[in-house]
């Protein structure tokens, strides 16, 4: 005893272990033998210790900035945070490959950021800036990568996209498989079952994930879903529940469930997860749970300080090994942040870009013609007739101190720097529009009458 | 996705307030313009449109007792807080959540409409309708059509949030009226203001056909007029002429409308060009009479609407009025619409018929 208390202390400090072996709690299974379940173990080298430790915490991070920005209303429009799953993507992420297909739902900076895309690209998207990974047009929602077929808006619509990225996998013969994220909430989705019918028909190598966090939206499990045990309820596809909350307990699943699925079609992961931050940044999080409960999810259950006590105790982390971890990551959030702050905003003509590829015919140009003057396409009726009645108002053009009136008014009713620029923005085309109608009927125009 | 605007928030934190001044938005495109209700409908109150619909929905609750209401959310108050209170007074078994699914929710609704029930459906953004498209489309649409007049889902209303509303981008900010407008058998309007949206569902409630009624979101609090307590019924497919002009007619719907009115007023005052605005309200069916007549008189037309132009209702509208009023037209009806581009994130003052777009149009149409 006094050998293992002193050894206690000693171990803190110093980095004995370059591997332990870490329980977890065991896995439910549902149409699936015991003998065939996964490990309810799973090893851990310090290496693998130091990068699952500084994904999370890299997460972790950049999700609270982005609640940091949003509140400054650098981020606009809508926002999902994804802190206190950080064990889900990243557990998932260290067990699987690169030519491993992998879609989510809107809650995707997480997995964006696991799938290979810098900090400074998804804040950047999130900000709508140039530099960002759909090039500012998606934002929060709409974030892919190699691999990683996004992020999307519409919930459960992205569950039958996975089973096709399956059937993509069993076609091409690679040993790759997909991964189709969604929420409990989604799993009410009418399409959901049926993508579980087409994977367990056609024996695809799909793994419908259910990032179980408790609540859909403002609805907690209970009072959305008749049955809660969501790792049931594709019935005859077999289903596991993992403990979301634990890193290497979700890479072991999803290890084992990447064998699994290769091998006998589809499975079914129920991860159970919590969120710390409401269902987006517009909802508090606290009119259908109490604080108190937040409070002692993050005390009790959190992913990265579980993970990070049970590697200091294994001695494959030294405390200080964890503070210049959090040091590191601090300092890379702050620069990301900058890098993306300082990148332009996209630029106005992108707003036609990647609609139809092959473009519109140039007659109809999107952008200057539909949907703002008609006068254009009036060209060869005025050639053919010319109608002034005495009686009828002469317009005389709109010269450029009217369009400055007109600016000015627009621009005192508004507060937000973004309208401003948005209004010189529009300012300019409008009389770059004006300087095409004045070319092609001069004419018609009637200047100071 | 299934976002909470920060009012909203706000709202939810102050639970049972009238969460109507407080927060300021940052920029809106359009200022909206309250109009006086009918001395004969009695006494008023000032009420935004929220609580304008919600007072409307309390109503059809109050005096019809097989009315349920129902879709995501709805039972705590809404993610707008249109349906605020409504549990507690009429029960859970009248007021009630449904799980996430639209096609569940809007095919849940037929049966329950066809079956007797005054059934108001909730789709938490129009923008989540189209799970529920082929239910509509194909099942409600259809039902007195096809059973030769043995059953009918007149009963059902179909209510939901559409409409730009400043940062929704792709997914919270479609309007989607026009593939309704294109099935018949479906009633679709749009209110632009609180007197408006009380009346309206007021009249779809006892419509003896599905109707769907598309609210401007972002007119939920921005828009305040003083509207009768009582009960009154707006009609369905009448257009309303809200400002006389000789020189062209504006035809629009939703937040729209004040666009269209703004620029009545700017173009009066500086240019001199006096417009008649129209605002259609109903969609299917649309007032052609009034349309045409207004078209007929001033002889210049502009069309504008939120929904990409191409197959928007306008054209719908401009086809029928070229057709209709070929020979008093001056010049070529016109639509400022949105671009032809899925709703934008970061480009969504460029992708909107702003008013300076339509003052352009105004004056295009003018030379010609």
């Amino acid at each position: 005893m006094l050998r293992r208390v002193l050894s206690a202390p000693l171990r803190s400090l110093n980095r004995f272990a370059s591997s332990a072996s870490f329980d977890f709690n065991p896995v439910l299974l549902h149409d699936i033998a015991p003998a065939d379940g996964p490990p309810s173990s799973g090893t851990v080298t310090s290496e693998e210790a130091i990068k699952y430790y500084t994904q999370m915490q890299t997460i972790r991070r950049m999700e609270l900035k982005a609640d940091q920005l949003y509140k400054q209303k650098v981020i606009r429009g809508f926002c999902h945070l994804y802190d206190g799953q950080e064990a889900c993507c990243v557990g998932m992420e260290n067990a699987i490959e690169g030519t491993d297909d992998v879609i989510t739902s809107y809650r995707a900076h997480g997995w964006t950021y696991v799938r290979g895309i810098p900090v400074k690209e998804v804040l950047a998207e999130l900000f709508g800036r140039d530099l960002g990974c759909a090039r500012g047009r998606g934002g929060s929602m709409h974030m892919y990568a190699d691999g990683f077929y996004g992020g999307n808006g519409i919930v459960g619509a992205q569950v039958p996209l996975g089973a096709g990225l399956a059937w993509n996998q069993k076609y091409t013969n690679n040993g790759g498989i997909s991964i189709s994220i969604y929420g409990d909430g989604a799993a009410s989705q009418g399409q959901i079952f049926e993508a579980y019918n087409l994977s367990k028909l056609w024996k695809l190598p799909a793994i419908f994930v259910c990032e179980n966090n408790q609540y859909g939206m403002g609805t907690s499990v209970d009072r959305h879903s008749a049955s809660t045990e969501f790792y049931k309820r594709a019935g005859y596809i077999p289903g596991i529940l993992v403990d979301g909350m634990d890193v290497v307990a979700v890479r072991e699943a999803t290890k084992w469930a990447k064998k699994f699925v290769l091998e006998n079609g589809p499975l079914l992961i129920e991860l159970k997860t919590y969120r710390y931050h409401g269902h987006s940044m517009s909802d508090p999080g606290t009119s259908y749970r109490t604080r108190d409960e937040v409070q002692s999810m993050k005390k009790t259950l959190d992913p990265i300080t579980g993970f990070r006590k049970r590697c200091i105790d294994a001695g494959l982390l030294t405390a200080d090994q964890v503070k210049s971890i959090d040091k590191e990551v601090k300092k890379l959030i702050e620069a990301e942040t900058g890098e993306a702050l300082s990148s332009p905003e996209p630029s106005m003509d992108g707003i036609a870009h990647n609609i139809v590829k092959g473009g519109f015919s140039k007659k109809k140009s999107i952008f200057s013609l539909n949907g703002v003057i008609a006068s254009l396409s009036f060209s060869s009726h005025l050639e053919r007739k010319k109608r002034h009645s005495p009686n009828r108002y002469r317009p005389r053009s709109l010269s450029k101190s009217d369009l400055a009136t007109l600016t000015a008014h627009m621009s005192t009713t508004s507060t937000c720097k973004r309208a401003s620029r948005a209004s010189s923005g529009v300012t300019s085309y409008l009389l770059n529009q004006q300087k095409i109608c004045e070319s092609q009927f001069p004419s018609t125009h009637l200047r100071n009458p | 996705m299934i976002g909470v605007t920060r009012k909203t928030a706000r709202a939810l934190l102050s639970r049972g307030v009238n969460a109507t001044a407080g927060s300021t938005r940052t920029h809106m495109h359009f200022k909206f313009q309250p109009d006086d209700a009918p001395a004969e409908l009695g006494a008023t109150e000032k009420t935004n449109m929220c609580n304008a619909i919600k007072s409307a929905i309390d109503i059809q609750l109050a005096r019809d007792e097989s009315t349920i209401i129902f879709g995501e959310d709805v039972k705590f108050g809404g993610v707008f807080r249109c349906t605020d209170g409504l549990m507690d007074k009429y029960g859970s078994d009248r007021v009630f959540n449904t799980p996430l699914c639209e096609q569940g929710i809007a095919g849940f609704g037929i049966g329950a409409a066809v079956a007797g029930a005054c059934t108001i459906a909730e789709i938490q953004f129009a923008d989540y309708i189209f799970p529920a498209f082929d239910q509509i489309v194909n099942e409600a649409a259809k039902y007195r059509y096809r059973s030769g007049n043995e059953f009918d889902c007149g009963k059902l209303t179909i209510r939901s949030p559409c409409s730009a509303v400043g940062h929704g981008a792709h997914y919270h900010s479609q309007s989607p009226e026009a593939y309704f407008a294109h099935t018949p058998g479906l009633k679709v309007c749009v209110p632009r203001s609180p007197i408006q949206a009380k009346g309206l569902l007021l009249s779809a409630f006892e419509d003896d056909n599905p109707c769907i009624v598309f609210e401007p979101k972002i007119l939920y609090r921005a828009a305040e007029e003083q509207v009768p307590v009582g009960h009154y019924k707006i009609p369905l497919g009448k257009a309303d002429i809200l400002r006389e002009g000789t020189d062209m007619t504006m035809l629009s719907w939703g937040t729209q409308v004040h666009v269209a009115r703004e620029v009545a007023g700017i173009v009066e005052e500086e240019l001199g060009i006096s417009i008649e605005v129209i605002d259609l309200v109903s969609i299917a069916p649309w007032d052609r009479e009034t349309v045409c007549n207004s078209v007929s008189k001033t002889g210049r037309c502009i069309i504008t609407h939120e929904a990409p132009i191409t197959c928007g209702f306008g054209a719908e509208l401009q086809a029928t009025i070229t057709s209709d009023c070929f020979f008093d037209l001056e010049a070529p009806p016109a639509r400022v619409c949105g671009l032809d581009t899925p709703f934008p994130h970061v480009h969504e003052p460029f992708y909107m018929p702003t008013k300076w777009k339509l003052i352009q149009a105004v004056k295009a149409t003018m030379d010609a």
